[in-house]
Formats: C-alpha cells, structure tokens, sequence
C-alpha cells in the first residue's frame, strides 16, 4: 500500500466550492531513464485517478510520464450533500489504491 | 553527406547548441499535431486558460504547475477536459483533466517533470465544443528525467 495525503475540508456549507489535494507516494519511474546497467528501466506509472463523490463522477485525471514522482493532484468540487469521497489511483503493473474521505454538509 | 571531419564536427556542435539555445518562435510540428489532434480538428483559440507556472525552473524533476480556465462551470456551460502537452520531453502529452460541472471551479494543479527549456501548452474543451489555449515558455536549468545516467 502507497503512502496517501488527503487535505479536504471534513465539513462544509451547502454549495460551497471546496479544493481537494491529494498526495500518493509513487516513483513514476518515466520508463525514459536508464538504470545502472545502461538499459532503460521499464515504465512504472501511475495512469488515472479519479475521484467519486457518493458515486458520482466528479473528477478523473489521466497521467503520463511527465508527471513527477509521488503525484500531487489539487482540484475542487462544489459540497452538496453529507457523504463520502472516494478517490482511486491506477497504473502499470497492477497497480491500484483508494482511499475515502467523509464529509459533513450543512 | 559531407566527410565527418573535426572541423565539421566542431560546426555541427555550434550549430546545435545555438539551436537549443535560441527560444522556439513558432510551436514545434509535433506539437501543434497533438493539440489538433486532441481538438479533432477544430479550431483552438488563444484565450480563457491561463497556465501558472514559474518562469525559471531550477529543478526540472517537480515542477508545480496550476491551470485556470475562466468558466462559470455550470451544467450549460463548462470545462470538460484540460489537456496539457510540453514540447521536448520524451512524449508529448503531460496529463488531461476531466472536470464536470460538480467541480464547481475549472482550477487544477500538479507537479510535473521537464526535460529541458521548452514551451508548454494547455487546451481546455469546453461544453459547448470550443477549444481554448494558452501557450508559456519555461526556462530549466537542471533537467528532469535524465538523472540515474
């Protein structure tokens, strides 16, 4: 299991547009770079994130390359109702975690 | 093809550095082809995105970067996708964000690697199927993506 920060509001008014920021511990080794042998070392990314509020789609992100290691991916939404959020990274090698975060609206 | 002589090499060599150094004035081919690519083709205006990113990178491995687009991101009228693409890293493409009218604010930011001084390009595709960009130039002075050599 990857290491995750999560820095989201634990309770909001109805409506209010909040920023979400997560942070996932991963090497995003670009599969460019060449190891101590000279030879590449094979890709291991993370490709797609998403976020999920009680279900629904409210966020996705698709990652290549060029994205630093241990991704940081900032973002908001608008609180609408009392749930949960529920965010999941994917990438190479089977790679998948996910993590939740309970808001209260009021 | 001429002979590979010292003196040619030493002119080669000149000539590919006064290459990298001098800033690119039009967006490269390759690039221009991934914006079209990603707008299939229609029209991509210069305007509503506004890339935020620091002018002189130091440090090319982690770069923080936030795009805005001006959007009052309602269910009639919002940013569905932000693609982000670089001119000389290895790919082209960097990362696309796809945003709904629950995002509620067409603000994202990340960290992301550069491999060297290059131009940087976000195109936001709107709901109404308008494409808009913005377009900076980033100057690195230690590259990404080659450490570990």
């Amino acid at each position: 299991m990857a290491r995750t920060l999560i820095n989201a509001p634990a309770s909001a008014r109805r409506g209010d547009i909040i920023e979400i920021r997560t942070l996932i511990a991963h090497p995003m080794e670009t599969g460019f770079r060449p190891g101590p042998d000279g030879k590449l070392l094979p890709r291991d990314i993370i490709r797609s994130f998403s976020c999920r509020y009680d279900n629904e789609l409210v966020f996705s992100m698709e990652l290549h390359s060029a994205i630093a290691a241990n991704p940081y991916i900032t973002f908001h939404t608008v609180a609408t109702a009392s749930g949960t959020l529920h965010f999941s990274w994917e990438g190479d090698n089977g790679f998948a975690q996910s993590e939740i975060h309970n808001i209260v609206v009021t | 093809m001429t002979m590979l002589t010292r003196r040619n090499l030493v002119f080669a060599g000149a000539a590919a550095c006064t290459v990298s150094l001098r800033p690119a004035l039009a967006q490269s081919d390759e690039l221009q082809a991934v914006v079209r690519a990603f707008a299939a083709n229609a029209p991509v205006r210069e305007g509503k995105v506004q890339i935020e990113i620091a002018p002189l990178v130091e440090n090319g491995n982690a770069v923080p970067i936030a795009i805005r687009v001006e959007s009052p991101m309602s269910a009639a009228d919002h940013v569905k996708a932000i693609a982000l693409f670089n001119e000389r890293n290895p790919q082209r493409e960097v990362a696309v964000f796809h945003l709904t009218p629950r995002s509620g604010r067409a603000v994202v930011s990340t960290r992301i690697r550069l491999a060297t001084s290059q131009k940087l390009v976000a195109v936001a595709r709107m709901s109404d199927g308008s494409h808009w960009s913005n377009t900076v130039d980033v100057i690195v002075t230690l590259a990404g993506c080659i450490e570990g050599s």
